[in-house]
């Protein structure tokens, strides 16, 4: 018997409704077709303040926080930035909370030399509003802008070199933190990619030390981005955070959230359509009908501007490692849903939001990284899809960019992209030229752009999936170029993707869907394992 | 190599031509002279604000004038002083940064602008920039005629002398850069493979968007 969280289709199912962006779509998928559903939100922790405090008192692998403090210390503590999580969560942001709590500590142990960070690595910075949204007005009031700021990965003098790993991966990381006596990373863990080694290593450092494990030979390598131990992406980054902690003292503190991205009025998106009560069927209706007939700028409005009402599951701290081996858990339980047997052909909707995208509209690059990168790498095990297989996405593929965030990516995807589409010529021939154009530089250390090279990043990201994948389709493209450029086939309806899948794949073709959002994951089984599917609540077997 | 051509006026400084010119206009020899300069280029405002409106060459042939019968010594005497006053004061927090940021990148930077030459290789010299293209007045008998060399460095002309200096230079216009805040400079931008609008006017602005031309803005401290 499969998962709760598995629905196969029969001749009475109802249609699905999948995200198509920031719209919603029906699709009637063939019956026998699998369609995976989000668990239901893991309940959370009943006092979060009480949970940070016993995490901080009680830590793995560490000494408590309160025994690493001396009166007069330099301490820094770097912070998640507003990519995490998708969207934004609802006041007060559970880093908001950690913070106020470790500060008040630090205070009343004679540290006043403190400033705060924001880990953006090569992400945009990020604004005031963001930043009082995720920190609330009192920390910001005290400490913005100048003890209080985004890290910049391109100042000059701005990094630190902390050593070379045996691979040779350099490893620098932000001079203030780098000079501190003590550096607290505060991470928001909303993907199991997410946090570990990745926080100091990653969201620190600057363009060398990316360089070693943001390129298209590492990514090919990560089966999936989600299962650490299968990522190269992930060997890399835990080889250069050993390296830092051995010469640095690091508290990390990592927090997992449940999966409640919509609130009550709209919690029948996550739920089976089969499913569905008299009133949550109408909303349906109701909601599809006014996404419809609603500008596309009032529905990223009205989607980006109302936070999700996330319950915190986990709070862990304590020595790096140690700290994420737990958080790792409590995600894998929130998100995996056990599945047995690889599609033919892989179906998802691409919502309107991405890591890279908070506040700005979903670009076609961006769209290629939700489809080929994340979407694809929903995965811990085998891939959900068959070598070879294809995928069929949900999205307008609108030529459309926000011009301040995303400017280099315009470049990218017009004038690079026509050249070639192979990765591996891109990095070689085209990033080092444009990762360094001072004007693209500029706007990402004084604007609020992501940097050059992230344009490039992007497309590396969706390299596992590109490499993998024989054939992708997007469905309700509003252009045929941009699909173009991106290497994939267009399709009117789902009955006409589906149709072209056929005709490359075997003749009863195993159909699996994903239904996000909200956020969940496969573990993926070539066969049922002998021991039994995981529980609907238990964590997968690798981690018990 | 590539190179890297900035605008100045509204790109770097947030002065104009007309400042560094009344600086020098309030420093004549006598108090005398220099209201008698005031008054001729108070008298010919009108005429300067149809200029601009029509072509920036005329504009920056008309503002010149007042430097007619400006002794040479004079002009470089009083240059350090302009720029120390005028022009480095009304630098834009990030200027220097830019600039840095292309000299760190192996570009040749090069000050592109219808100001006056002297001044303009002050700035130079203080921005860390390679090369000036700029205005040079013209000296009969060690004294100012009012009249500038040609070619004049606006507009269009601008784009002209940015060709032959890559040319001259050995860079391919399609690795270069270019860095303007106005409307006026379309053509120096365009020409080049990498154009920036840098406190854009909103015509310049506009352009750029639709172009999707990076927009950046100096005047935000990083």
């Amino acid at each position: 018997m499969s998962h709760p969280s598995v629905v196969t289709i029969d001749s009475r199912s109802a249609p699905r409704t999948l995200f198509y962006g920031d719209q919603l779509m029906d699709v009637d998928l063939p019956t026998g077709s699998r369609v995976v559903y989000p668990k239901p939100p893991l309940t959370p922790v009943k006092d979060v303040d009480a949970a940070i405090r016993y995490a901080i008192h009680h830590p793995y692998n560490s000494e408590p926080l309160y025994a690493l403090l001396k009166p007069g210390m330099k301490v820094t503590i770097a912070i998640d930035d507003i990519s995490l999580p998708l969207p934004p969560m609802r006041r007060p942001d559970v880093r908001e909370r950690v913070c106020t709590i470790v500060l008040d500590l630090l205070a009343d142990h004679g540290v006043d030399d403190v400033e705060l960070i924001i880990a953006t690595a090569f992400h945009r910075r990020m604004k005031e509003f963001e930043v009082r949204h995720m920190l609330g007005d009192k920390i910001v009031d005290r400490y913005w802008p100048k003890k209080l700021y985004n890290h910049d990965a391109e100042a000059p003098d701005g990094l630190v070199h902390i050593g070379d790993t045996s691979e040779g991966e350099v490893c620098e990381i932000n001079r203030r933190a780098a000079e501190s006596d003590l550096i607290i990373y505060l991470n928001v863990n909303y993907v199991p990619m997410d946090g570990g080694h990745k926080s100091v290593s990653t969201g620190l450092c600057g363009y060398k030390s990316l360089m070693a494990h943001h390129n298209p030979r590492v990514m090919r390598d990560c089966h999936s981005y989600m299962d650490p131990e299968k990522s190269a992406l992930n060997t890399s980054v835990v080889r250069m955070g050993r390296v830092i902690n051995a010469k640095k003292r690091v508290f990390t503190i990592e927090t997992t959230i449940n999966n409640r991205m919509f609130d009550r009025p709209l919690e029948f998106l996550a739920k089976n359509e089969d499913d569905l009560s008299g009133p949550e069927r109408a909303a349906l209706r109701a909601l599809k009908v006014t996404l419809d007939k609603t500008p596309q700028p009032l529905r990223q409005a009205i989607f980006q501007r109302v936070p999700s009402p996330y319950g915190v599951t986990g709070v862990f701290a304590g020595e790096t490692e140690a700290v994420h081996v737990h958080t790792l858990k409590k995600s894998y339980d929130q998100y995996l849903v056990p599945v047995v047997g690889q599609a033919d052909i892989l179906i998802s909707g691409v919502p309107y939001i991405s890591p890279y995208n908070v506040n700005a509209f979903l670009n076609p690059l961006l769209v290629q990284v939700m489809a080929n990168g994340y979407l694809f790498n929903l995965y811990k095990g085998i891939p959900m899809v068959k070598k070879g297989g294809t995928m069929i996405v949900l999205h307008p593929c609108t030529d459309k960019f926000d011009n301040e965030q995303h400017a280099p990516y315009i470049e990218f995807v017009h004038r690079l992209l026509p050249e070639t589409r192979d990765a591996m010529e891109l990095h070689k021939r085209f990033e080092k030229k444009f990762a360094s154009n001072p004007a693209y530089v500029k706007m990402y250390r004084s604007g609020h752009a992501y940097h050059p090279a992230h344009a490039f990043f992007m497309w590396y990201w969706g390299e596992a999936g590109r490499q993998h994948l024989g054939r992708m389709i997007v469905v309700g493209a509003d252009n045929e170029y941009i699909p173009k450029l991106m290497g994939w086939e267009t399709a009117r309806t789902m009955d006409e993707a589906l149709r072209m899948a056929r005709t490359t794949a075997p003749p009863k073709p195993e159909i699996l869907a994903l239904h996000v959002a909200p956020t969940m994951m496969t573990e993926m089984f070539a066969e049922k394992p002998a021991k039994g599917l995981p529980g609907a609540s238990e964590p997968p077997p690798s981690l018990g | 190599m590539p190179a890297s051509y900035f605008d100045v006026d509204g790109t770097l400084v947030s002065t104009n031509l007309v400042h560094p010119t009344l600086y020098y206009m309030m420093r004549q020899e006598t108090p005398l002279h220099s209201l008698g300069k005031l008054g001729k280029a108070l008298f010919r405002a009108p005429l300067l604000a149809y200029a601009e409106l029509q072509d920036r060459r005329m504009f920056n042939e008309m503002l010149f004038m007042s430097y007619e019968g400006t002794s040479e010594d004079r002009l470089i005497t009083l240059a350090e002083d302009a720029f120390k006053t005028v022009i480095k004061p009304n630098l834009f927090p990030g200027a220097k940064d830019l600039i840095q940021s292309c000299v760190d990148r192996g570009h040749q930077v090069v000050i592109v602008s219808g100001a006056l030459d002297f001044l303009m290789q002050l700035l130079a010299e203080h921005l860390g920039a390679h090369d000036v293209i700029a205005n040079k007045l013209e000296i009969k008998h060690r004294e100012a005629t009012g009249k500038l060399m040609r070619p004049v460095v606006a507009g269009p002309e601008k784009a002209a002398l940015i060709r032959d200096h890559a040319k001259k230079n050995g860079h391919s216009l399609e690795d270069c850069f270019a860095y303007s805040d106005s409307y006026s400079d379309v053509p120096m931008l365009s020409i080049v493979g990498h154009p920036a609008a840098v406190n854009p006017d909103r015509r310049l602005r506009q352009l750029a968007s639709t172009y999707h031309w990076p927009i950046i803005k100096l005047g935000d401290a990083a």
